[in-house]
């Protein structure tokens, strides 16, 4: 055989490249892109979802650029953000970190980390609701007063809601970022970490030299990923807080929880569609922003 | 379309059955939430009426109550759905402007004899001379009562007015010496029933009225809504007799015995009647300072979908017919609890011990005509919020509320036009 | 033996013997913050063991323990169906994405070619639209089709998803390019070499994914409720919600149906681990 032109093998990888993604870009172009066109569509509609549609050109985002409602949630969906991210993903490497160099029980305590995850989040929701609950039933509250320190409000405060209800967020999904952090630290060959240790590495200078560079396609994920979820919190917002969504005075609502009263509820769609646009956008700029920042350096 | 759909849907499910010789000539879809008890009055009302109206039959398909709304939503611009279907009184105008229902027929639903024999707000479901739909069964709202918390506190009688349940409630509150609530004077809790209580009953009976007649502008902010709000607020502010919240549902608070008065509806009797260890009373709402009395009705009601034509339409009206009748509002009350539409259908009287404060409450109830249940609801949670949460003033907060309500009032008229 | 070995050789020692001290300390903490994590899964034990006047109260063990709530819920027939529907779905669903994440992610990671960057963004922005808002095209694409109140009205939304691909892109990425060029130089093709060579090498990855897209649609809860109309086509949580009703909720029923439901996941996540441990194991043999 002879050796035949790069190029030729060049087109060969090509073709086989888009051969593998044909069917799936079918997939998507029909079951997400099509139906994600049409709510962009209907950005500049005004409909209510029973009766006609009509035109309402920039109505709808001028709408939303005058609704003080908006602008609370707007800030809101970035300290679910800010705060959600960074705390469960250190949260989450440092339980993964240790865990992977447990070897006692280790699949025992991997599962208790991992159970939360698993569990109905309503059926969640309603413990944590009444964990937060003052005296005589809440069982933070009854801690408190034990110590006699005076009790504080958790869900019923304009301050503390977010908070209180970021908690069971980061929770649940800490089990799912251990894993994957978990599966990263077991995706780094042993032989760079024996040799480290036989370079006489320190611990820390072993984890941010060795691991941590190793580990960057996992980090890059879970950042990405950590951070589209508390950019789309709605679940434990809503869970947490079913009589007055998003309560109490707009203190704990996301964008998406707005999204979602303003098409089911108000069954404003168009207004509705116009917020998930400017979600789409701020959700697609932090992740650009993200790929970018941590994108490989040559 | 819809017939050919049809067709292929009976040709399925003939053949899915087997069956050759007993088809249906018509089938009617009937859509409600899903309640066990209503779910079970429902198919036995639909056997009674297949047997007395042989040729056709009814399908009855439910929904988990929290989401019947989103699942209706999804359906209907699609098409898709019953020929009769169940809607909460105050969505009616929504589906009425969407064109999603039809007016009943005359023939068989005189407006005349509507208004004679249903209770009066029943006439909220009249738009242009014609009636759009009507309910099986109607609710308000009464004062539970605690009989042992009462009794311990000295208490003969339950509180007859608003003055009296700010005074037996501040005897009943037990407060701990690090100024800790463990049991309640009363429960407060707006996302419960206390909107509708401050709404149309409290403001009426501080001498003012929550809307103008035509229910397009909100006329709650005036000395009557003030006084009303301060009242309200001041059970938790001023006397601390309560506490928005605790045990995270007012019901909660009183299944648990640790509430002594606690407001709700008629549809609660169910849950109560089964609550182990708990011996309760119920009573009319308090009567106002001056002695009046007010209360809230609401009611889900039975509507024919502008889906439904031709033959459908007769099946469903016949349906409609049946599911109105005294015999349907009876078996509704022997199996779901819920009082009769009509005064006169059923052999409750107003002097039973457990129904008859809801149905004198009935007698002077208002049904609040919404023009989007969950958004004005939600300016009232608000509303107290603000007062409770931020320390804003009552007046400031009242203002604040009507302005956002009358928003969403005008919003929607404008939509409507 | 020189001195200066032996004199390490003590160090070691001294350093094992610390080293053992902080391993325990180290066990020690993570197994109570594992205790912590399943503590308000131990209230939803306790309370799916209650009569309902219980329910209200926060005492771990209840007064009176009963059973009444499984029975309820184990003898109701549509609880079978929920539960057979549920795991139906999420498990096609999870192979699905076993075979296409894994495919477009590979593609992507170990793939020259021209709008490869386009085709990852256009796939990861698909994670940036609210399942809220796509339900409604969604209801209008099924009743066209036929396909309301079927298992594939249920599945089709989720038998490739951007989370699995971005996912195997990123583990592929850590395969090393010379395993693949070897395979190549041996004949094998494209295909061939992402199934036999690359897939194993991610074999911990695609665990993970296979439990997180079962997780996923086990749970999976606005749009089943939409596309199904019966109530024996129901997933388990669109089930578990018929146990709230209006102005209500039965709290000890909703707890017993989420530890009933917990099991199944609790069982699929064994396994996988398993598979994520034996990963590793091969992956050491071959380094």
């Amino acid at each position: 055989m002879t050796r035949r032109p790069a190029l030729t093998v060049r087109q060969k990888q090509v073709a086989w490249a888009w051969g593998f993604l044909a069917v799936p870009v079918a997939f998507y172009v029909v079951i997400r892109f099509y139906p994600t066109a049409q709510a962009f569509v209907l950005a500049f509609l005004d409909w209510n979802l029973l009766g006609s549609r009509s035109w309402a050109g920039l109505g709808n985002f001028a709408r939303l650029w005058a609704d003080p409602t908006f602008w609370k949630v707007f800030r809101n969906t970035f300290v679910y953000l800010l705060i959600g991210t960074p705390v469960s993903l250190l949260l989450a490497f440092t339980v993964a970190f240790h865990l992977d160099r447990v070897r006692f029980m280790h699949g025992t305590i991997r599962a208790l980390y991992f159970l939360p995850f698993m569990t109905s989040a309503v059926a969640m929701a309603w413990v944590w609701r009444w964990f937060y609950q003052p005296v005589p039933i809440g069982l933070f509250n009854n801690a408190l007063a034990s110590f006699g320190i005076p009790q504080l409000r958790f869900l019923n405060s304009t301050t503390n809601a977010l908070p209180a209800i970021l908690a069971p967020a980061i929770w649940a999904g800490l089990g799912f970022q251990i894993i994957i952090f978990m599966a990263g630290l077991r995706a780094i060959p042993k032989s760079f970490l024996e040799a480290a240790r036989i370079d006489g590495l320190s611990g820390w200078a072993t984890l941010t030299r060795i691991t941590l560079p190793l580990m960057k396609p996992t980090i890059v994920f879970l950042v990405v990923f950590t951070s589209i979820g508390f950019l789309r919190i709605f679940d434990h917002v809503f869970n947490m807080t079913t009589a007055d969504p998003g309560g109490p005075l707009n203190a704990s609502k996301p964008l998406v929880l707005m999204i979602y009263q303003t098409a089911f509820s108000s069954y404003d769609m168009g207004y509705a569609a116009a917020q998930t646009v400017v979600l789409f956008v701020v959700l697609l700029a932090v992740s650009l922003a993200q790929l970018w920042l941590m994108r490989d350096r040559p | 379309m819809a017939s050919w759909k049809m067709g292929l849907l009976a040709a399925a499910a003939a053949t899915a059955i087997g069956a050759t010789g007993a088809r249906a000539d018509v089938e009617i879809e009937y859509w409600q939430y899903f309640f066990e008890a209503r779910v079970k009055a429902m198919d036995e009302l639909i056997a009674r009426f297949e047997a007395q109206n042989p040729g056709i039959t009814v399908k009855q398909t439910h929904f988990p109550y929290a989401d019947y709304r989103t699942k209706v939503a999804a359906a209907i611009p699609a098409g898709e759905g019953p020929d009769v279907v169940q809607l909460f009184y105050g969505w009616l105008n929504d589906y009425v402007a969407a064109d999603l229902i039809q007016p009943l027929p005359a023939d068989r639903f005189a407006p005349a004899a509507i208004e004679a024999n249903y209770y009066p707000m029943v006439q909220a479901m009249k738009i242009d001379g014609a009636y759009w739909a009507l309910p099986t069964a109607v609710r308000s709202l009464a004062l539970f009562y605690n009989k042992r918390l009462l009794e311990a506190a000295g208490i003969t009688a339950p509180a007859a007015t608003l003055d009296e349940l700010v005074a037996h409630a501040g005897k009943l509150a037990v407060v701990d010496g690090a100024g800790n609530v463990s049991t309640v004077g009363v429960t407060t809790g707006m996302t419960a029933q206390d909107h509708h209580w401050l709404r149309e009953v409290l403001i009426r009976q501080f001498g003012g009225a929550p809307y103008s007649d035509d229910n397009r502008t909100v006329t709650y902010d005036s000395d009557a809504g003030r006084a009303a709000l301060a009242w309200y607020t001041g059970l938790e502010k001023e006397h601390g007799v309560t506490r928005a919240g605790f045990m995270d549902e007012p019901q909660a608070a009183f299944r648990a015995g640790r509430a002594g008065y606690h407001i709700d509806g008629s549809f609660r009797l169910g849950a109560l009647a089964g609550e182990r260890g708990l011996d309760w009373g119920v009573t009319e709402l308090p009567a106002g300072p001056d002695g009046s009395r007010s209360n809230y009705a609401s009611y889900w009601v039975n509507a024919i979908t502008s889906k439904a034509a031709g033959e459908e339409f007769e099946a469903a009206a016949k349906f409609m017919e049946f599911i109105t009748s005294d015999e349907a509002m009876q078996l509704w009350l022997e199996v779901v609890g819920e009082l009769p539409a009509k005064p006169a259908a059923a052999g409750t009287s107003a002097e039973d011990p457990v129904y008859g404060p809801f149905i004198r409450g009935l007698a002077y109830g208002h049904a609040t005509v919404f023009a989007d249940e969950t958004a004005q609801r939600q300016v009232f949670v608000d509303m107290v919020n603000r007062v409770l949460l931020e320390g804003a003033s009552v007046a400031d907060s009242l203002a604040a509320a009507a302005v956002a309500e009358q928003a969403i009032l005008d919003r929607y008229h404008a939509a409507s036009k | 033996m020189t001195a200066a070995s032996e004199a390490l050789l003590r160090a070691d020692a001294a350093g094992r013997r610390r080293a053992g001290l902080g391993a325990a300390l180290r066990w020690l903490l993570l197994f109570a913050g594992g205790l912590a994590m399943v503590a308000p899964l131990a209230y939803m034990l306790a309370t799916s063991l209650k009569y309902p006047f219980e329910v209200f109260n926060l005492n771990l063990v209840p007064e009176e323990p009963t059973l009444d709530n499984y029975r309820e819920v184990l003898l109701d027939r549509r609880f079978g169906w929920w539960f057979f529907n549920s795991f139906l779905v999420a498990s096609l669903t999870t192979v699905s994405n076993l075979f296409w994440d894994a495919l477009v992610g590979y593609t992507l990671a170990k793939f020259r070619f021209r709008f490869r960057q386009v085709v990852f963004v256009a796939v990861l922005s698909t994670l940036m639209i609210p399942t809220e808002m796509l339900v409604i095209p969604w209801y209008l694409m099924s009743q066209q089709f036929g396909w309301l109140n079927s298992y594939w009205g249920i599945m089709f939304p989720g038998l490739m998803t951007a989370f699995g691909v971005f996912l195997m892109r990123q583990f592929f990425q850590t395969v090393p390019d010379d395993f693949l060029e070897a395979a190549r130089i041996d004949g094998l093709n494209e295909f061939l070499i992402w199934w036999r060579v690359a897939m194993p090498l991610v074999r911990p990855a695609l665990a993970a994914l296979a439990i997180f897209v079962f997780l996923g649609n086990w749970t999976a809860f606005i749009w089943p409720l939409i596309v199904t109309n019966d109530q024996t086509m129901y997933t388990l949580p669109v089930g578990l919600t018929t146990f709230s009703v209006e102005q209500s909720v039965q709290w000890e029923m909703i707890m017993t149906g989420a530890a009933v439901s917990v099991l199944p996941t609790l069982v699929v996540f064994l396994v996988f681990q398993r598979f994520i441990i034996r990963g590793v194991v091969m992956a050491g043999l071959k380094g």
